[in-house]
């Protein structure tokens, strides 16, 4: 296996696009988690009519959050693992060639 | 002999077998791997060689503590819907533990937060700083876990006063940590993960095949009984309900979001129930701020990250614990709604006999033998919760005394059987301390005593390792201020609500005249981390030239593929560099 060439790892592009393409996916699985945690506080605060709805006993509200929220999580957490470790391949990929 | 005995009276057998069992068995682990750990690097940090499947096990085992035992139910039981954040945020923070920190601070390798912080910065003064919030955040999530072992003792032995069980539970746990060391906790803690998930879950399949299902639980929440006040049981319920006692808040309030909890400082001001609701809002935020953020900080989790061979390995182990704890934090609400109905004489009493106990103590309404058993088994389950914490904070402690204070302070060359011998002697001077404070917080709720670490954990650490992974141009200074003046700002607040509350200061009339500020102080996250990190960035840019000259080389030892061996030669071009410094001197 010949060495890494030295320069592209240890370029300025290198390293901005490194951590660009790595923040971008943290950052858009973030968001997605994000509006779902801050939101549901204000559909709360100005829809208490409708998530007081009653499912099966439970609130709307208290299904959300007591029980729903959890699958909501895992699958957003196993993308984004499966999308990052890609990217990391891609990157190791890009530097031996 | 009639004095030792007397707390033995009314003792139920079966509750008492399971949590000795529990004992025994996690302090026979302990002796067990404490003959296979020799040197210090075993106690501190495992060998650093776990499989995904048992460091997310042990990690879960150690974060599940008293409070998601124990605190959850008996905050949904007193709080109702605004109590469900909790379980929710602390089962959900890991996902930006995964998203921006995990990865990056398994790759750059080093034993604990401390270790980051001297290595991100090149600066051992900031070590020291560092290492402060070790303790802080420390002593606030022990004091929880003492109050669980209290309220535990106290249900087992009805006889025995609340500090008696602080005393007892503090002084075994901190013997254990001293003789056992982390190896062996990567095991226990593995282990109790497991038997907590048994421990909460089985009763309550149990109770609610006996009473009705959750659903069903909390749909008899409806304010019906309240309206019907005075008439019996007539209703067209589909589950038994016993009558709420006085001090019990009423149903609505307590299903809908905005009650008890949230509302509570606008209520004492005197608002109305449409004032407050902005206040509630406010609240709310600060709180999930402070628990999805404060997760990201605690350093007895992130110090297990370290035994993930590699960061792909560190965020499958995320991912796990995250599934595993998800799982979990179903049910502990479960007891709070079913306590509401079956179990409505808790509300009327305070300290260790209030709500939370009713994990421990709700089982029992199965009746007869079985609700013995099933009883002691959250028993067992509460002394696996406080136990796994309380040793993983103590490691982490001690770890901040021993290695950071001695071992880099102090006396450097200090040799193994020295550092061991501190480690031991550091274990029980911190024990010390936090059965001191545990046996002073008998009024406060579990529940809310852990949010309090997790703001400080947010307005600290958070900032810092968000902040040092993914921007290049922070200082030391930069984040040293930042650390400092969030962090410091938490725990002064968090620290005058506590005393509030406890009596110890009187500000009941300061607070009733600025509800504002007793929310902002008691949640205080909402300012103190956009606090932090605002000093971090202004600072920062102050102090722009001082930011590490190897600074590229650091960042992509933080986010390049290990594949690509960039750490070993960051270690290798950073012994030249000090050799040639040293060599220029």
């Amino acid at each position: 296996m010949p060495p890494p060439p030295h320069d592209t790892v240890h370029s300025e592009e290198f390293l901005r696009l490194l951590m660009r393409r790595q923040l971008k996916l943290s950052v858009a699985c973030a968001a997605t988690f994000l509006t779902a945690l801050l939101g549901l506080p204000l559909l709360n605060y100005f829809a208490p009519a409708l998530m007081a709805t009653r499912v099966a006993g439970f609130t709307l509200s208290w299904l959300i959050l007591g029980v729903l929220f959890f699958p909501l999580v895992w699958f957003i957490s196993w993308l984004f693992i499966k999308r990052s470790i890609a990217l990391e391949q891609d990157e190791v990929k890009s530097v031996k060639r | 002999m009639a004095l030792p005995l007397a707390f033995l009276n009314g003792v139920d057998p079966w509750i008492f077998a399971f949590s000795f069992v529990t004992v025994a068995a996690t302090i026979g682990l302990g002796f067990w791997s404490a003959r296979r750990s020799k040197t210090a690097g075993d106690f501190y940090v495992a060998g650093r060689s776990v499989s995904v499947g048992w460091n997310a096990s042990a990690i879960s085992g150690e974060y599940l503590s008293a409070a998601s035992f124990m605190g959850v139910a008996g905050m949904v039981m007193s709080s109702g819907y605004d109590a469900l954040w909790y379980p929710v945020c602390y089962a959900c923070g890991y996902l930006f533990l995964l998203l921006f920190i995990a990865g990056p601070l398994r790759r750059f390798g080093a034993y604990t937060i401390p270790d980051f912080a001297e290595g991100r910065f090149d600066s051992p003064l900031f070590r020291k700083i560092a290492v402060c919030f070790v303790l802080f955040i420390g002593f606030f999530y022990t004091m929880p876990q003492m109050k669980g072992a209290g309220t535990t003792l106290a249900y087992i032995f009805p006889g025995m006063p609340y500090w008696g069980g602080v005393v007892l539970v503090g002084a075994v746990i901190t013997l254990n940590v001293a003789l056992g060391g982390m190896k062996g906790i990567t095991l226990v803690q593995a282990f109790q993960y497991w038997m907590k998930m048994f421990a909460i879950s089985v009763p309550v399949f149990v109770l609610m095949s006996v009473y009705g299902l959750y659903g069903s639980h909390l749909g008899a929440n409806d304010g019906r009984v309240e309206k019907l006040a005075g008439t019996t049981s007539a209703l067209t319920q589909t589950v038994e309900r016993k009558p709420l006692t006085e001090k019990a808040p009423a149903d609505s309030p307590w299903i809908s979001p905005f009650g008890p909890l949230t509302t509570k400082a606008a209520k004492a001001a005197g608002l109305s129930a449409e004032e407050s609701r902005p206040y509630s809002l406010l609240y709310t935020y600060s709180l999930i701020v402070a628990l999805v953020c404060g997760t990201a900080g605690l350093p007895h989790i992130l110090v297990r990250f370290y035994t993930n061979p590699d960061g792909v390995a560190a965020k499958r182990t995320t991912m796990w614990v995250m599934i595993l704890i998800g799982i979990f934090y179903v049910f502990p609400p479960v007891f709070g709604v079913l306590g509401r109905n079956l179990l409505p004489e808790l509300y009327a009493a305070t300290g260790a006999k209030g709500t939370d106990k009713v994990v421990l103590e709700l089982p029992r309404a199965v009746g007869g033998l079985w609700g013995s058993i099933l009883s002691g088994i959250t028993c067992a389950g509460a002394f696996a919760a406080f136990m796994s914490t309380f040793s993983g904070l103590l490691v982490s402690m001690t770890g901040a005394v021993a290695h950071d204070i001695y071992g880099r302070m102090l006396k450097p060359h200090a040799t193994n059987a020295e550092r061991l011998l501190v480690f031991k002697v550091s274990t029980v001077l911190v024990g010390g301390i936090a059965i001191a404070l545990g046996t002073q917080v008998e009024k406060l709720q579990i529940n809310f005593m852990v949010g309090q670490a997790f703001a400080i954990a947010a307005s600290s650490y958070f900032p810092l390792l968000f902040m040092s992974v993914w921007w290049r141009g922070m200082t030391m200074k930069g984040a040293a201020s930042g650390m400092l003046g969030g962090g410091l700002a938490a725990l002064a607040c968090t620290t005058i609500i506590n005393l509030s509350d406890l009596g110890l200061v009187d500000l009941k009339a300061y607070w009733a005249a600025h509800p504002l500020m007793r929310i902002l102080a008691e949640q205080p996250a909402i300012w103190a981390v956009p606090l932090a990190i605002g000093l971090m960035i202004v600072v920062s840019k102050a102090t722009a030239a001082a930011v590490p000259a190897d600074i590229r080389m650091k960042m992509l030892v933080l986010h390049a593929p290990e594949q690509l061996g960039l750490k070993q030669e960051y270690i290798q071009e950073h012994a030249a560099a000090l050799n040639a410094e040293s060599e220029r001197r």
